[in-house]
């Protein structure tokens, strides 16, 4: 979704609100990965990877750790792709370790369908069997369709199917916010 | 874009997106399991009119990666040897619903013809004299890859200019990209009036050569009666075969192309082919994931 064709209506989370989030997000995730060993986050393009790099960060900088890191990129599973949209615009999946190994956490902005997250569960299995994987993500403005449910979550909001949801990014987009348009 | 006829319609821009869609897909083929689900229930016919090992095999590979179900026809064993015309041939398979069409033929314009006849998507792999696009792409990830880049590069581009399709679809997208072509061979492999396509003709291949970032070879196509076109072969590779001799002329860090097939010892030396400069095979490896990129961007329905 491009940036600057929102027409924002609403503010959902200004810049200290959203790092306050963050900041809880990562004792969430410090609180559940104490229970696990070998654990990778992986950040689902574009701006999934953005807020996993933040979180990697503050957990590495918090708990004194390195964590297994990756990238991936839904656009090759996505289940609307024979509908006759526009291919959308692709950027390689990078996991720089064997997932059968690891926990995964999967990170992304908004979710909203769950078709995100399923594709990208089936992008993660094409490396591997992995020993689970777990997902976490911003915003949840609900409306699923699918059975998918994340495991931590920022900040939920209500919306309708006609709402455009987008987080802007101080790294791709100048400032830290969470709009509704 | 729905077809890909040429690299004479393409812009900058598009070329641009193919290879960089085609990063994605190198990806996957570094990957254990090279399969993504992206293009499951397309069907994809492969027609190649002429004889093919590369270009066939690698579009096949590239498609069943992507999960398309692909059906291959050669004109062997086709009804075009029981005298149906290419036509027919296509309206036929036409009516059987295929999403896309890779058609290699003898003649110039064919794919052209058969977006007029058929609804599906068709990428040329090589038509007659005119163009060969996905080699072209595939050579330019290659140097896009080992170069990082187009703007000012020189490429010297020795021997059968007349023939060669894959020479034309490399003019044309070299030029596109800011690159600059100097072409060699023998006068009677050289098109007339071939400076109008924006490259520098020199008499003799050392003076191509000479301070190039790229040597790429073209194939003595002798199934097309170049060997009319010179006396001998003894000759030809006397004259116009690259040899380590001839690459020391170019920089040091040059990279040597071929499209293949290759006639070892009438245009390229064995020594070059095979030499540290050589990035013959790595041509064929990236053509997988250009022909993916391809794919995936006609097929996605992309600006309709």
């Amino acid at each position: 979704m491009k940036r600057e064709s929102i027409n924002v209506r609403k503010v959902l989370l200004n810049e200290t609100e959203m790092s306050k989030i963050i900041d809880r997000m990562v004792y969430e995730m410090i609180e559940h990965l104490s229970l696990l060993k070998n654990v990778a986050i992986v950040g689902i393009r574009t701006r999934g990877v953005i807020l996993a790099e933040r979180l990697i960060k503050k957990i590495e900088e918090k708990e004194n750790v390195r964590l297994a890191t990756g990238t991936i990129d839904i656009a090759l599973y996505r289940d609307d792709f024979c509908k006759g949209l526009s291919s959308p615009k692709t950027g390689p999946s990078v996991l720089n370790f064997d997932p059968e190994e690891y926990h995964i956490i999967l990170v992304d902005d908004v979710m909203y369908t769950g078709r995100t997250v399923r594709a990208a569960i089936e992008a993660v299995m094409d490396y591997g069997r992995p020993k689970s994987i777990k997902f976490v993500s911003l915003i949840d403005r609900g409306l699923r369709e699918l059975p998918i449910h994340p495991d931590i979550v920022g900040k939920v909001i209500e919306t309708s199917p006609e709402d455009k949801v987008a987080v802007f990014f101080k790294e791709t987009d100048g400032e830290d916010k969470v709009v509704l348009g | 874009m729905k077809h890909l006829l040429g690299i004479e319609n393409l812009n900058k821009d598009q070329i641009m997106n193919i290879l960089e869609t085609a990063v994605s897909f190198a990806e996957i083929n570094q990957r254990q399991i090279k399969k993504v689900p992206t293009l499951k229930g397309k069907t994809i016919i492969n027609f190649f009119a002429e004889p093919s090992t590369r270009t066939r095999t690698s579009f096949e590979v590239a498609e069943k990666r992507l999960s398309a179900d692909t059906y291959n026809i050669a004109v062997s064993g086709s009804a075009i040897q029981k005298g149906e015309t290419l036509a027919d041939t296509a309206l036929n398979l036409q009516a059987m619903g295929p999403d896309a069409m890779v058609i290699r033929h003898s003649v110039s314009g064919t794919p052209q013809l058969l977006t007029e006849i058929m609804d599906c998507s068709i990428i040329n792999a090589g038509d007659g004299f005119h163009e060969h696009p996905t080699q072209a792409l595939l050579d330019a990830y290659t140097i896009w890859q080992r170069k990082g880049g187009f703007e000012g590069l020189k490429v010297a581009l020795l021997g059968d200019i007349y023939h060669s399709r894959v020479a034309r679809s490399n003019i044309y997208l070299l030029n596109k990209m800011g690159a600059h072509v100097s072409i060699s061979g023998p006068g009677t492999m050289l098109p007339k009036e071939v400076e109008k396509m924006g490259v520098t003709v020199e008499k003799l291949p050392k003076y191509a050569v000479q301070d190039a970032d790229i040597v790429m070879m073209l194939r003595v196509q002798n199934e097309r009666a170049s060997n009319l076109l010179y006396p001998d072969v003894r000759e030809y590779s006397r004259y116009f075969m690259l040899t380590p001799e001839l690459l020391k002329l170019a920089k040091k860090d040059a990279l040597v192309m071929h499209p293949g097939p290759a006639n070892r010892g009438v245009e390229i030396d064995d020594v070059v082919m095979d030499g540290e400069q050589s990035v013959i095979l790595e041509q064929v490896s990236n053509g997988v994931n250009v022909r993916m990129a391809v794919l995936y961007l006609l097929l996605g329905g992309a600006d309709k």
